[in-house]
């Protein structure tokens, strides 16, 4: 038996991996649900009611898809050219907290329409700011970025942990740690009544749309795949390697910035240090689920959400902890690379 | 000034040292030897994660702390297979299944751990191992104290290191390991087989996480939290670079980074004014400050994070 490079990647093959993939991550985490003892199809099914059984379930459903899919894009921009971002947790609290320190008091005068665009603006540039570190120590000193970034995630968590327990602490919290709440008409539109959906979805579906158009029809695009691809290629080939490898970053962090700020003016108008429950992190799967295509990270953050929200109804009902949704979505990662070898490979005799 | 040398002059001082350094001694002991053979192994914060929870469950259950120990090793031992299979045999990113490995075997442990522990008020407590006092030395004055009445596993770690310098440099297992990290092919022509050592050093390695782990239930702390494992791995993997990849140097490395975190964690307590995040940051600052002093002067092992398959280029 060996391994042989196949020369072309069929179609089905393409689409058919992240689906297997979710596939075997569920049946593998079905072990784990039997062996805690409860029905596994009756979990699944909770799961899936727990998710959109209600009008109100579906709409926290997308909510919680909104910051996957732009911390999804993060990576899969990012990855594309072979820049190991990990970094979108950090980048996602900066992002945040950016907005809620100058649309609680700096920038509050303004009105919503110049307001919110700005904030907007300011998260995404604070999460840029936050990749060039890593970035930058990689140009300068050829430091791998994956543990710098990764590093930088907890400084990054602690500096938002140092704000909201000073300069930017609510006096009106009952002593919790957290922000100052941004004004009123800082917050974005609802999407749909009486619920927390905003229209925070439209914006990251429509940026998934406009990355894909980046990096299927511009030069931009192009370059960042060569870069991924073979660095001295494209370096021989004409490529601005460093000028690349900036503007990707920018692009990566800035999406992993406004998904915090997006989360802050969409959901809870302030920032505490469990405003992400792991997004940053999330966000990787879901690039690699999306085999790093933009319009697949939407589909993939919708899988991703849909774990996450439809768990917590599943374990109150049946006594399996919430964190089987952790366990699942990071068995599809690995269940994901492994499709994707398949896709690379097949096995001759 | 005089702050700081009360703080360094305390013999509490030096004993913390060498309680926070014995971690990340095991786990960069680990991940040195992984690297060694050209696997990056990013699972590490995973694994000390998962070992951390299984060794505390073990004696939790009855187990005495040496099973819970050797469990938790064993258990990196899996994942450290797991890692290898993705990486060695269908030569999959480095990077990407490291991360899958750490975000799997971090959110099985909480499951696990929430499955068969129930939430409580305040979480459920073991009897951890107990410093041990070397008959002679430890009633030195000052020394004694410091160095010499450590828990068992401080000891192993620091005669782990050794052993692993010594294997490494000095036997012809440690000579295919580290030929198996600079060329597989060259390696492969000397009869080396290196999907083999690679394996083995990965499986290995992942085992040492895993006790790295351990130690943070076992004698560190005598429960088991989420998110306790807070960097530790990541620290460790930038202690490699520091410690260009030498086991002895690691040593040295995470005692110098253990005296750092220890002394600002006796700073936070004596200086008024200044916010305790700034402390905490420092451990995480210090490692990025390490590698970027020594990133470019360590001599990488030149198949890192290359693939390799038989007859292949």
């Amino acid at each position: 038996m060996r391994l042989e490079r196949r020369e072309h990647r069929p179609v089905y093959l393409l689409v058919g991996s992240p689906i297997a993939a979710v596939v075997s991550a569920l049946l593998l985490a079905g072990i784990l649900i039997a062996i805690a003892g409860a029905p596994v199809l009756e979990a699944y099914r909770r799961i899936l009611i727990g998710a959109f059984g209600s009008r109100l379930s579906a709409t926290e459903t997308l909510t919680r898809a909104t910051p996957l899919i732009l911390t999804g894009l993060a990576a899969a921009t990012a990855f594309r050219a072979r820049l190991w971002n990990i970094g979108a947790e950090g980048q996602f609290y900066v992002g945040a907290i950016a907005v809620a320190a100058c649309g609680s008091n700096m920038l509050a005068g303004l009105p919503g329409p110049i307001l919110i665009p700005a904030l907007l603006l300011i998260g995404a540039v604070a999460g840029m700011v936050l990749i060039l570190i890593p970035l930058w120590l990689r140009l300068r000193f050829s430091v791998d970025e994956v543990v710098t970034s990764l590093l930088i995630n907890f400084i990054a968590l602690l500096f938002v942990s140092m704000l909201i327990n000073g300069v930017l602490k609510d006096p009106m919290a009952f002593g919790w740690p957290q922000s100052q709440s941004v004004v009123d008409h800082a917050m974005l539109p609802k999407l749909v009544a009486r619920s927390r959906l905003h229209i925070g979805l439209l914006i990251a579906i429509v940026l998934a749309v406009i990355v894909h158009f980046l990096q299927t029809r511009t030069v931009f695009g192009m370059q960042s795949r060569a870069a991924g691809l073979s660095p001295q290629g494209a370096a021989f080939a004409g490529v601005p390697l460093t000028r690349t490898l900036v503007k990707v970053a920018c692009l990566s962090g800035g999406l992993a910035g406004l998904a915090g700020a997006i989360e802050v003016l969409g959901v809870k108008g302030y920032v505490t240090t469990d405003l992400s429950p792991g997004f940053g992190y999330s966000g990787i799967v879901v690039a690699m689920l999306a085999n790093l295509n933009p319009l697949g990270v939407v589909l993939a953050a919708l899988f991703t959400a849909t774990m996450f929200v439809g768990a917590d109804g599943m374990s109150r009902s049946l006594a399996i902890p919430t964190y089987i949704a952790d366990v699942t979505v990071a068995l599809s990662l690995l269940t994901m690379l492994v499709a994707l070898f398949f896709t690379q490979y097949r096995i001759r005799r | 000034m005089n702050v700081i040398v009360d703080i360094i002059s305390s013999a509490g001082l030096w004993a913390a040292i060498l309680r926070i350094a014995t971690p990340l001694i095991f786990g960069t002991l680990g991940a040195l030897l992984c690297e060694r053979a050209g696997v990056l192994n990013l699972g590490i914060e995973g694994i000390m994660t998962f070992g951390a929870m299984i060794g505390w469950l073990a004696v939790y259950h009855g187990a005495d702390l040496w099973t819970g120990l050797f469990v938790a090793a064993l258990a990196g031992m899996v994942f450290g297979f797991l890692h290898a299979a993705m990486t060695v045999t269908l030569g999959l990113s480095q990077h990407v299944s490291g991360l899958g490995v750490t975000l799997f075997a971090s959110s099985f442990s909480y499951y696990v751990f929430r499955l068969i522990v129930p939430v409580a008020g305040t979480p459920p407590t073991i009897v951890p191992f107990q410093p041990i006092s070397i008959p002679g030395l430890s009633t030195v004055p000052f020394v004694g104290p410091a160095f010499f009445t450590q828990t068992a596993p401080t000891y192993l770690a620091i005669l782990i290191a050794l052993l692993l310098a010594y294997v490494v440099f000095r036997t012809p297992l440690g000579l295919a390991i580290r030929m198996t990290g600079e060329n597989p092919h060259a390696a492969e022509a000397q009869g080396v087989d290196p999907i083999r050592i690679r394996y083995g050093a990965v499986i290995v390695g992942s085992a040492l996480m895993g006790m790295g782990g351990a130690f943070l239930t076992l004698s560190a702390f005598n429960s088991f939290f989420p998110t306790m494992v807070q960097g530790r791995g990541w620290i460790c993997i930038a202690l490699v670079v520091f410690a260009s990849w030498r086991p002895g140097r690691a040593l040295f490395g995470a005692l110098l980074f253990a005296f750092f975190d220890a002394f600002q964690l006796r700073l936070q307590t004596v200086v008024q004014g200044i916010p305790y995040q700034i402390f905490l940051m420092t451990p995480y600052v210090l490692s990025i400050l390490a590698l970027a002093v020594m990133a470019r002067r360590a001599r990488v092992p030149q198949a890192l994070m290359q693939s390799y398959r038989s007859g292949e280029r």
